[in-house]
């Protein structure tokens, strides 16, 4: 009997996937090396501006990020362009605050080396990011990074 | 004599798990490196400091962006955002010696021996109304007009491109070519 079923029709033959945890795995590492955590959740809507001499921002614990735009919930909120530090909605006068927050958080010797990556939107107009410039000059913040997309050269 | 199979751990549960912690790094995790303009800003002076002499008007290249994003350089209308990086390496090398750009100091620099470097001074002035967009283009085209400049003169010096120099190369090519754009203090032209 069991020489007949053996070699009917109904079984079909098994696909081996003994190798498949290694490929997922392979590519589980991959993900893990090429990227980095979500930063934020953004509440501001930033497209943004285009540039063709960007330079990568290297070492990203050494980087804070002031996101500049448009509310995402223009209804709630308005459209007047906002700044938002870490999750919320803050003021210029709170940037002063946050660059300290953030520098007590590095280690001792990477605090010089600090950057703040100003995140804005295209649209934004260069007041609110006049007020952030001299909020960091204050702050002792000096280095800092325009955030732009890399355009392609013409 | 019967060979003793060692039995095999079931295995098939291992692709679940490395699916899921897959999908989870997919959902948390941005791909995108930031990049950007990089630039650092001057310090605050204090109050009770002297103001620090004038540069002369040769040495500076005033470039101002009104609130309806027209660029005025050196005093005159710009239309065409891409004679901006002309100009800008004209003014910031001075080929020629001209009187009316800048004038160069003399400084050691290593691999170039003494060197004639220009003393020029990018401005850049905004109005508060400006936009974002249009700034970052200006600032572009000068970080341009500096890049292209260095390029060049590491391609006749090292017969290489700058990025491919090694450190201590692109130093000194950066102590003949130091970037210097001065973010003035903001002006409110309209409000």
């Amino acid at each position: 009997m069991a020489k007949f079923r053996k070699n009917g029709k109904g079984g079909q033959q098994k696909l081996n996937t003994s190798s498949l945890p290694d490929i997922v795995f392979t590519l589980l590492f991959f993900f893990m090396v090429a990227t980095s955590m979500k930063e934020v959740t953004l509440i501001v809507k930033i497209k943004s501006p285009e540039a063709t001499e960007v330079t990568k921002l290297e070492q990203k614990s050494l980087v804070s990020y002031i996101y500049v735009g448009q509310p995402s919930n223009t209804r709630k909120f308005g459209t007047e362009p906002r700044i938002q530090l870490n999750d919320s909605y803050q003021t210029v006068d709170d940037i002063q605050n946050y660059i300290l927050q953030e520098r007590e958080n590095m280690k001792e010797s990477d605090r010089p080396k600090m950057t703040v990556s100003i995140k804005a939107d295209a649209q934004v107009q260069m007041g609110t990011i006049t007020d952030i410039k001299q909020a960091l000059r204050k702050a002792q913040a000096l280095k800092i990074s325009y955030s732009a997309r890399k355009a392609i050269k013409k | 004599m019967s060979k003793k199979e060692v039995p095999e751990a079931n295995a098939s549960s291992c692709a679940d798990i490395a699916f899921t912690l897959l999908i989870f790094f997919l959902v948390a995790t941005t791909m995108s490196t930031d990049t950007g303009l990089s630039r650092l800003l001057p310090p605050i002076v204090p109050e009770t400091e002297e103001t620090p002499p004038p540069v002369k008007e040769r040495n500076v290249f005033q470039v101002s962006i009104n609130y309806k994003n027209d660029l005025l350089v050196e005093g005159e209308w710009m239309t065409d955002i891409r004679q901006l990086r002309g100009r800008a390496k004209e003014f910031i090398a001075n080929p020629a010696d001209a009187d009316n750009l800048p004038e160069k100091q003399e400084t050691e620099v290593p691999f170039f021996g003494t060197y004639r470097v220009s003393k020029g001074v990018i401005s850049l002035q905004n109005d508060r109304g400006s936009e974002y967009q249009a700034y970052l283009t200006v600032q572009n085209e000068l970080q341009a007009a500096y890049n292209e400049l260095r390029d060049e003169l590491a391609k006749e010096k090292f017969k290489k491109p700058f990025e491919d120099c090694s450190s201590e190369e692109q130093d000194a090519i950066k102590k003949i070519y130091p970037q210097r754009i001065s973010e003035a203090e903001p002006k409110n032209y309209k409000k």
